[in-house]
């Protein structure tokens, strides 16, 4: 008996310590590290020189397509129900169409979103999301061109990469639907959930600060900002939420938490790097993305598209930057498409239908004495 | 200095690593010895540098004096001396240092026919040590990577390195080091404790032997490993906490690079409830 169970031990301990070293994913050297704050302060990023090659090559852009001839014909004048590219020559209205395709439905091709008898035809819910869409990309290139997006911008490409469905949107998640051994109730974490980066931190914190819009804009701040406390301060299920949204930052960018912060002293941005500021607007320009142009559109996506509990697919920093901290290697997109760079919907305007929430005030730093 | 009667026959010419005799001889109650001096070398001129270094920095606040090491363009580079420069030499000098005293350690467990135990055990600090300045920099590439010398400042490298990988609660061998740096505390305060209690026996009676000491444990957790038995579990413990925290800094980054609670992925991944 007892060397029955001194084999069976050995052997469970020995498939342990084969899959430990064979499946978590061990990585080894050369690495490429980048660093990002003074000298020894530990500031720095850390990958493998193979995993940047790998990612580099699994984001690359596409070629823009060749310029469109000149022309005087409006889309808008030429066209049936074109709602959006009104004011686009129909050249550049055509090579849009052509690269969207690409972008978006290279296998499906037109009839994806066209009924082919009659392309201005509404019938097919794709074609009324990509309109939505195409306003939202307008947007994105106007009102978060300074705070997020720079002169990079986006297209279609950069959610998409080739698939009707973007591989990195995300629901509400409801969390397990029985209950977990003696444990009456779960608060909404110890799942190891991917959004969380398998932590036991919380696994629905998207829906809590990237899907509401109208969220209180300190909703994610935890730190005091004082030495001793002077008011109640926030319970630690909100410091868990605000750590969970930050594992999702940095998985999705493919950075650790020093890309932005100084850990010495999270909060304060005086000590921050420059990224924390992009970071800031990018989380409010998700909120503005999710609340204006993905929630409306829940009861135009038939059922299959909606998550468990019927809500819209939304999109959080994993949809655009796919494990790189500037999406698509950083290629300038935009450019080449300048019928995606601002509204084309009022003739010679440059301001998109959908007014996004007000110019955030940027985050007043704490004055704070800069460490030695 | 006075010596204890015994000892006198200990000091005896011979057992030296290098030198022969040339170092072979006492000062007061301190051996000396070839690597007595490369010790006092070391720790001398890298003490001296440390205090260049502060003086070349902003301020002599002793908590906030900082000697980073350099910047990660240099990679396995010497630096200019003011920056990062400086670190290196003073790695060199505290790694001579550490070193020297662990050989010289030697010298005397050999002079006294004694075993190895207590510079094996200071290895496996210098161990731990130059895992964070040379081992995991040099596997990095770049000696940027490691800890700079200042009180506050190594902290917030400590801080920073952690979140490097979201949460290095979650890697393995900072969880097996954490544990054993617990259980050797714990195994040292069972032991203290037990001791006192059998030599501080109520007024009028007489101190008590080993047997109570055993009894004692035995009756409690029905095991006793005994009088030898927990020095050497003492030092097992105290051992592996040192060894497993040099292994956890040393797999993050060389061997892993991504958050740490992402690692676990192999065990939810297991066939048999995947």
């Amino acid at each position: 008996m007892k060397t029955f169970f001194t084999v069976l031990g050995a052997s469970i301990a020995f498939f342990l310590t084969i899959a430990m070293f064979g499946t978590s994913g061990w990585v080894r050297p050369p690495l490429q590290t980048t660093q990002n704050g003074f000298r020894g302060t530990g500031m720095d990023q850390i990958h493998t020189r193979a995993g940047v090659a790998a990612a580099k090559d699994a984001n690359l852009a596409p070629a823009p397509a060749d310029p469109a001839e000149p022309g005087e014909e409006l889309a808008g004048a030429t066209y049936e129900n074109v709602q959006v590219l009104k004011n686009v020559s129909v050249n550049e209205f055509n090579r849009l169409m052509t690269s969207m395709t690409e972008w978006v439905s290279p296998e499906q091709g037109c009839t994806y979103c066209h009924n082919t008898e009659n392309m201005a035809d509404d019938s097919l819910y794709q074609k009324k999301v990509a309109r939505r869409m195409l306003q939202m990309t307008q947007a994105i290139n106007t009102n978060w061109k300074e705070k997020h997006v720079g002169g990079t911008g986006v297209t279609c490409f950069t959610c998409h990469r080739g698939q009707p469905v973007p591989a990195n949107i995300w629901f509400t998640n409801p969390g397990p639907n029985h209950t977990s051994g003696f444990v009456p109730r779960n608060n909404g974490q110890n799942m190891a959930s991917p959004s969380v980066g398998l932590s036991s931190l919380p696994y629905d914190t998207l829906t809590e600060y990237l899907a509401d819009k109208n969220i209180d804009n300190n909703a994610i701040r935890v730190n005091a900002t004082t030495a001793l406390p002077t008011t109640k301060g926030k319970p630690i299920q909100d410091a868990e939420k605000t750590y969970g949204l930050m594992i999702h930052m940095s998985e999705g960018l493919g950075v650790n938490c020093t890309f932005c912060h100084n850990t010495r002293a999270i909060s304060n941005w005086s000590q921050s790097t420059p990224q924390r500021t992009t970071a800031w607007h990018g989380i409010r320009m998700v909120r503005d993305l999710n609340g204006n142009y993905l929630e409306p559109l829940t009861s135009t996506f038939p059922a299959a598209r909606l998550g468990v509990l019927g809500d819209a697919p939304k999109v959080n920093c994993t949809t655009c930057h796919n494990g790189q901290s500037k999406p698509l290697n950083g290629a300038q997109v935009i450019e080449p498409y300048p019928a995606l760079a601002k509204s084309t919907e009022v003739a010679g305007a440059a301001e998109t239908a959908p007014a996004a929430e007000p110019a955030p005030t940027a985050p007043a730093p704490t004055p704070v004495p800069a460490p030695q | 200095m006075a010596m204890l009667s015994f000892e006198r026959k200990y000091r005896v010419r011979g057992g030296t690593l290098l030198g022969g005799d040339l170092f072979d001889f006492w000062v007061g109650p301190f051996y000396v010895g070839f690597f007595g001096v490369t010790t006092l070398f070391f720790s001398v001129l890298g003490t001296a540098l440390i205090i260049y270094g502060a003086a070349l920095g902003p301020t002599w606040n002793i908590w906030q004096i900082n000697i980073a090491p350099p910047d990660l363009k240099y990679g396995l580079a010497l630096a200019p001396l003011k920056e990062g420069g400086l670190w290196q030499i003073i790695t060199f000098c505290a790694v001579g240092s550490f070193v020297s005293w662990a050989l010289r350690e030697v010298e005397i467990c050999r002079k006294l026919g004694i075993g190895y135990h207590v510079p094996f055990a200071f290895s496996v600090a210098i161990f731990a040590y130059v895992s964070l300045v040379v081992i995991r920099p040099f596997l990095m590439g770049a000696w940027g990577h490691g800890f700079p010398y200042g009180i506050l400042s190594h902290l917030d490298w400590v801080s920073n390195t952690g979140y490097q990988y979201l949460h290095f609660h979650y890697n393995p061998a900072h969880m097996l080091a954490v544990s054993f740096f617990f259980t050797t505390t714990f195994a040292l305060s069972l032991h203290g404790a037990l001791i006192l209690s059998a030599t501080n026996p109520p007024k009028g009676e007489v101190v008590k032997t080993p047997e109570h000491e055993d009894t004692f444990f035995r009756d409690t957790i029905g095991y006793s490993i005994g009088t030898l038995g927990i020095h050497r579990l003492g030092l097992f413990l105290a051992l592996s906490a040192g060894f497993w925290s040099a292994v956890c800094i040393i797999i993050s980054g060389p061997f892993w690079t991504r958050g740490w609670p992402e690692w676990w992925g192999w065990w939810l991944n297991l066939p048999v409830w995947r």
